[in-house]
């Protein structure tokens, strides 16, 4: 070892020393200190109760199933709406100016309004117009619901990535005599799509647990049957399976975005 | 209407209060090499994007064989087919391979799959085991060249060169203008903006310097860099001659 390595050696054990005794200090000070609280014999018996525990995670996790299929059919269709949102707000052609018009107007509203009051309405609204089974099922409208609403923003995410591609390229292509229409299909959508990927998985992990959200207009997924649960057992329990379920699939997933995302700034600077 | 295979007449292009181009008169023949010189911001790269109608004109007229292509409103994808053009910064597609690069256009504007042809163009400019490589794997000097055999492949009849060598690394600038050479020797009619005095000494047919939007001088390159007329010319050369 040089005389630089066996500084900075020392340096990284000193500073793991360091961190080591204050995460000590933290999980301490909060396992001696929470039980102190008058109240947590209770808090204790009504969130962390073993037994209640073990008895309803087979159930919830097959509930959870409910929000992953719900999830899974989402997302193609999110990425079709979403892209032809894209494509309308860029649209050039004066006959397509309704469609850019319509384009801005859908952003702006299904941005703007929250996800819940989205399912709510439509969730609640359009099966009212007394449509005949299956076509009134929550899981339909609920569905509608979150793509109206993550279309939206994956529009946007989309849009700046086809902003964030250099003009020289759409030049070269125009250059080559490539129509418009090839230009952006061939050589600007590609690119753009490619370079939003860590943006749009962090959407993703948020639908994934906005798809929870469904509970409130019908369909038993997760956090409903939690909540039937929590009535049965007089106990809250199952609600916290519930979040840890959640977590074993969205923190991998948000790991693998911010990896992306970290690779992505990497492979650009 | 000028016989040349390409004329240019009183070609006028401001950006905005800022008038690049101030009237450009410019005769072209089949098979000739053209060499624009001057300092930067002379307009050079302007006039050869006016040429492409990548920026449309002001003023003027720009003709292809007898077509008026600088008339507004003209269906411009059957002209750009017709000349090809290189940038300074390659602007290769970074995510297709430099086959796919060259192989693109072809496909989707003339519906020909030219691959033979593309492989033999590859080969011919000494790049055949790069094919496939995708461009951040080559060289600025190999991506330059692949972005002249891209133009190549929709075989123009003319090609512009927009000062195609500044951004290489001075060791990598000869292989680009070989292959340039080998353009002239194969009678492409060719217009080149360049800081290369050399090169164009060398090969130029004509050689044009510009200033301040117009051309001030032009000639054949013996007389142009032995023996400028004009004021501004001589100037110009001393400086970058030394």
């Amino acid at each position: 070892m040089n005389r630089r390595q066996t500084y900075e050696a020392a340096q990284r054990r000193r500073s793991l020393a360091v961190a080591g005794v204050s995460t000590f200090a933290v999980l301490a000070a909060i396992i001696l200190l929470v039980p102190l609280a008058p109240g947590w014999p209770a808090v204790k018996a009504s969130f962390f109760d073993g037994g209640v525990f073990v008895q309803t995670f087979p159930t919830l996790l097959q509930a959870f199933l409910i929000d992953v299929m719900i999830f899974a059919w989402s997302v193609p269709l999110i990425l079709g709406l979403g892209l032809a949102i894209a494509l309308a707000r860029g649209a050039q052609a004066p006959a397509l100016f309704p469609l850019r018009i319509f384009g801005a107007l859908y952003v702006d509203i299904f941005r703007g309004v929250p996800v819940v009051l989205t399912i709510y309405l439509i969730g609640f609204g359009v099966p009212g117009l007394g449509l005949p089974r299956p076509w009134n099922s929550p899981y339909i409208w609920g569905t509608v619901a979150l793509v109206l609403t993550y279309s939206a923003y994956i529009a946007e995410v989309l849009r700046s990535g086809i902003e964030s591609i250099h003009a020289s390229q759409r030049n070269a292509a125009i250059c080559l005599g490539l129509s418009e229409r090839d230009t952006m299909r061939y050589v600007i959508l590609p690119q753009a799509i490619r370079r939003v990927v860590p943006a749009n998985m962090n959407m993703f992990v948020a639908l994934q647990k906005d798809v929870a959200l469904l509970s409130f207009i019908g369909p038993v997924e997760i956090l409903r049957q939690a909540g039937i649960y929590k009535s049965l057992l007089a106990n809250f329990t199952p609600y916290v399976v519930a979040a840890v379920i959640f977590l074993a699939v969205t923190v991998p997933a948000t790991r693998y975005a911010d990896h992306l995302l970290n690779r992505d700034r990497d492979a650009r600077s | 209407m000028p016989e040349a295979k390409l004329s240019l007449r009183g070609v006028q292009k401001s950006f905005g209060d800022n008038q690049v181009l101030r009237g450009i008169d410019l005769d072209v023949a089949a098979g000739e090499m053209i060499c624009l010189i001057g300092a930067s911001g002379s307009g050079k790269s302007t006039l050869l994007r006016c040429i492409n109608q990548l920026e449309p004109i002001d003023d003027g007229t720009v003709w292809l064989d007898g077509l008026d292509i600088s008339e507004p409103g003209l269906d411009l994808g059957p002209v750009r087919r017709r000349i090809g053009i290189v940038f300074q910064s390659y602007n290769l597609f970074p995510h297709m391979s430099a086959l796919d690069n060259v192989l693109l256009a072809p496909r989707r504007v003339l519906g020909e799959d030219s691959t033979a042809q593309a492989e033999a163009l590859f080969e011919r400019f000494g790049l055949a085991q790069h094919m496939r490589k995708y461009p951040d794997q080559l060289s600025g000097g190999q991506q330059q060249r692949v972005a002249v055999i891209r133009a190549l492949a929709m075989q123009p009849e003319i090609m512009l060169f927009d000062e195609i060598t500044a951004a290489l690394d001075p060791e990598l600038v000869g292989e680009v203008l070989n292959v340039l050479r080998q353009l002239r020797s194969e009678g492409m009619t060719m217009i080149l903006a360049t800081h290369e005095m050399g090169f164009a000494r060398e090969l130029a047919d004509r050689v044009c310097f510009m200033d301040g939007g117009v051309i001030v001088e032009e000639g054949p390159p013996e007389q142009i860099f032995t023996a400028p007329e004009v004021a501004r010319t001589q100037a110009f050369l001393r400086s970058v001659l030394r």
